[in-house]
């Protein structure tokens, strides 16, 4: 029985052709984007997460205020210094610390320069090991930066092709770095970080003398003994730090950040970001609600003597009411069929350009069954709802005055 | 009370509210419409023949009075019951021939019996057995707009035919059809009732009346004004009584 409504309600939607395909518009547009979202969603928070790769989960950045983004050190009055650094390898809890400098650069390879980020390796074995056990990264040509590898330098993936300079950059070939000679030890493998990608990588002292610093540094990174006490180890930090710095609470001019913290944040913008496309394409799938139960009005109306047939060959209020749902139910069902499908193509289609663009695969979609499924049962349940009411109304008609006409 | 008596109508009268006003379509009638008749209700528009067709079609409820359809009481039934009801006993034609104009001829014959509950596979082969019957096998698959008028008014007949009903009811089959297809759909009700069915035709024709009916009802101004019956092909007036009975 069931079957056969959906049958006769196919063809009233059939019959209807392009009425239907506006009204089901609203519907996918809304379904579209949900699905393109979710899809692309956890491929997003996979590639954002990616960039704080850096951060192990025992293990604590502390950095001044305002270092967060663009070039540190350009922004900032009072350095980290090797004070600092005392007072938190003093920490109870702390096991190690190193230092890190983060800056800007200018590097230059065939006659071509370009400024690019520029990052430290300690010349301590510990600290070295520390450092590359924090950022995750391996030598894709030639080898990793030593400790006391002074003059060489270990350069991202993204030099590798040498695209900017002209030329392929090889393992063994000298770069300029702020005008002075480096020899080229290692490329690194591509990174889930992107900064990680076009970074060099020279030693600490090497740094140091280049940017002619002393006693400064742009982050510390402490290892904590025990990961589950990671919370109070960087709440001592903070004290400390602030008292040393005679500074009040709330107005630091440093920051400690926990790996969750940092987590947590970009967590919290995706999903912002989620949130309010969810409410966008609900906004859309209301009104899609909407366009629905307005043509189940029009065409009440317009086949009031269709049912008025229908009722006098035997069909029951109940029937026609039915038929109505079912036929709204569809108009959602396809809405969402297509919706999903073009949600789909759309996020494999901005993955795959966001990866070209970013020279990445790190923006991957995974295609969820349970959302697809979810999403049309979805847009057909918001069909159903929007027929309701025409559909009431259809089976209530009195047979006589839906004949005459 | 025959025991052939199949429709029944017992003092009833329709009112409408138009305004303030009241408009009588129909006060106090009696008819008995029996089993195997031909029977005709004419009269001029506005005189309630339509009124009386769709009280006796069940699609209506009369506003005073008892309406017995093979013994039952439809005025004590309810609503669901009596589409149930009307879907098996009654087949309806209508002027207009009204199609459903997105399904097909065959799809149009099946709809009756599909709210009866009759399985796709009895369906399709009852549809196409009344197709043959109407002439219009090599029709089944065409949508009503792609069906001249009398085609149209043959696959209604068909659909009519669709769950063996005891009585057709015709509301002015003939009136959007030229004569030629008119006499033909005619011919096609006339050989429904010599198989024993019932057919009630509306019609403001008395030519079609005497020609194809048995049993002719005259109504004016809601009340019936004279009963004839066709004996041995003369017409005689049994009415009288009955008017007066009911006035």
């Amino acid at each position: 029985m069931i079957k056969d409504y959906f049958t006769l309600a196919l063809g009233s939607v059939r019959h209807r052709g392009l009425r239907s395909w506006l009204t089901m518009l609203g519907v996918f547009i809304g379904i579209a984007a949900v699905v393109s979202l979710i899809t692309m969603g956890q491929g997003l928070k996979t590639a954002v997460t990616g960039q704080f790769g850096a951060l192990s989960v025992d293990k604590l950045t502390i950095q001044n205020k305002g270092t967060s983004f663009g070039p540190p050190g350009s922004t900032v009055v009072e350095k980290l210094n090797d004070r600092d650094l005392r007072i938190i390898k003093e920490t109870r809890g702390v096991d190690k610390a190193v230092t890190r400098l983060i800056r800007v650069i200018n590097l230059e390879y065939n006659k071509v320069s370009e400024f690019t980020y520029i990052s430290d390796i300690p010349n301590t074995q510990e600290g070295s090991k520390m450092v590359y056990d924090s950022i995750n990264v391996k030598a894709k040509e030639g080898r990793l930066l030593r400790p006391d590898d002074n003059g060489k330098v270990v350069l991202g993936n993204n030099f590798e092709s040498g695209e900017k300079f002209g030329r392929k950059i090889q393992v063994g070939k000298t770069i300029q770095l702020n005008g002075k000679d480096f020899e080229i030890v290692g490329i690194l493998e591509k990174s889930s970080s992107l900064q990680l990608n076009g970074v060099a990588l020279t030693t600490t002292k090497d740094l140091e003398d280049l940017l002619n610093i002393k006693n400064e540094y742009d982050i510390i990174i402490a290892e904590v003994t025990d990961q589950e006490e990671i919370e109070s180890v960087a709440a001592d930090i903070e004290n400390r730090l602030r008292k040393d710095r005679n500074e009040k609470i709330g107005e630091e001019s440093f920051s400690v950040q926990t790996p969750i913290e940092s987590l947590s944040s970009v967590t919290t913008i995706l999903n912002i970001v989620n949130v309010v496309v969810v409410g966008i394409a609900m906004i859309s799938l209301l009104v899609g609600g909407i366009g629905i139960a307005n043509t189940m009005y029009t065409s009440v109306i317009e086949r009031r003597k269709q049912i008025g047939v229908m009722k006098a060959v035997g069909a029951r209020n109940k029937d026609v009411l039915m038929v109505f749902v079912i036929e709204a139910g569809l108009l959602g069902l396809v809405g969402g069929i297509i919706g999903a499908l073009i949600g789909l193509g759309g996020a494999l289609g901005i993955s795959l350009i966001a990866n070209q663009a970013l020279g990445t695969t790190l923006l991957k979609v995974s295609v969820s069954i349970p959302l697809l499924m979810g999403a049309i049962s979805f847009s057909f349940l918001v069909g159903v709802l929007s027929g309701l009411l025409p559909a009431v109304q259809a089976s209530k008609l009195n047979v006589v005055d839906a004949l005459r006409n | 009370m025959t025991p052939d008596k199949l429709i029944e109508l017992k003092n009833v009268a329709k009112y409408y509210e138009m305004g303030e006003a009241i408009v009588k379509a129909l006060d106090s009638v009696n008819l008995v419409i029996e089993k195997g008749d031909f029977v005709a209700i004419m009269g001029p528009s506005g005189s309630g023949k339509s009124t009386a067709m769709n009280l006796t079609g069940s699609l209506d409820r009369a506003t005073k009075g008892d309406i017995f359809l093979s013994n039952e009481n439809i005025e004590e039934m309810t609503e669901s019951e009596l589409a149930q009801l009307r879907g098996k006993k009654i087949g309806f034609i209508f002027q207009q021939f009204n199609l459903i104009p997105n399904l097909t001829a065959k799809e149009n014959i099946m709809l009756p019996m599909l709210f009866q509950g009759i399985s796709k596979n009895e369906r399709e082969r009852k549809a196409e057995e009344l197709l043959k019957l109407v002439e219009l096998t090599d029709r089944e698959g065409h949508y009503p707009n792609q069906l001249s008028g009398g085609q149209q008014q043959r696959v209604a007949i068909a659909r009519s035919m669709a769950n063996d009903p005891e009585i057709i009811l015709a509301d002015e089959p003939t009136g959007n059809l030229d004569s030629k297809t008119g006499k033909k759909v005619m011919e096609f009700l006339k050989k429904l009732n010599e198989k024993n069915r019932t057919i009630i035709i509306v019609t403001h024709d008395p030519n079609l009346a005497r020609e194809y009916a048995k049993t002719i009802y005259s109504l004016r101004d809601g009340v019936i004004e004279s009963v004839e019956r066709k004996v041995k092909n003369s017409w005689k007036k049994v009415s009288e009584e009955k008017k007066k009975k009911g006035g």
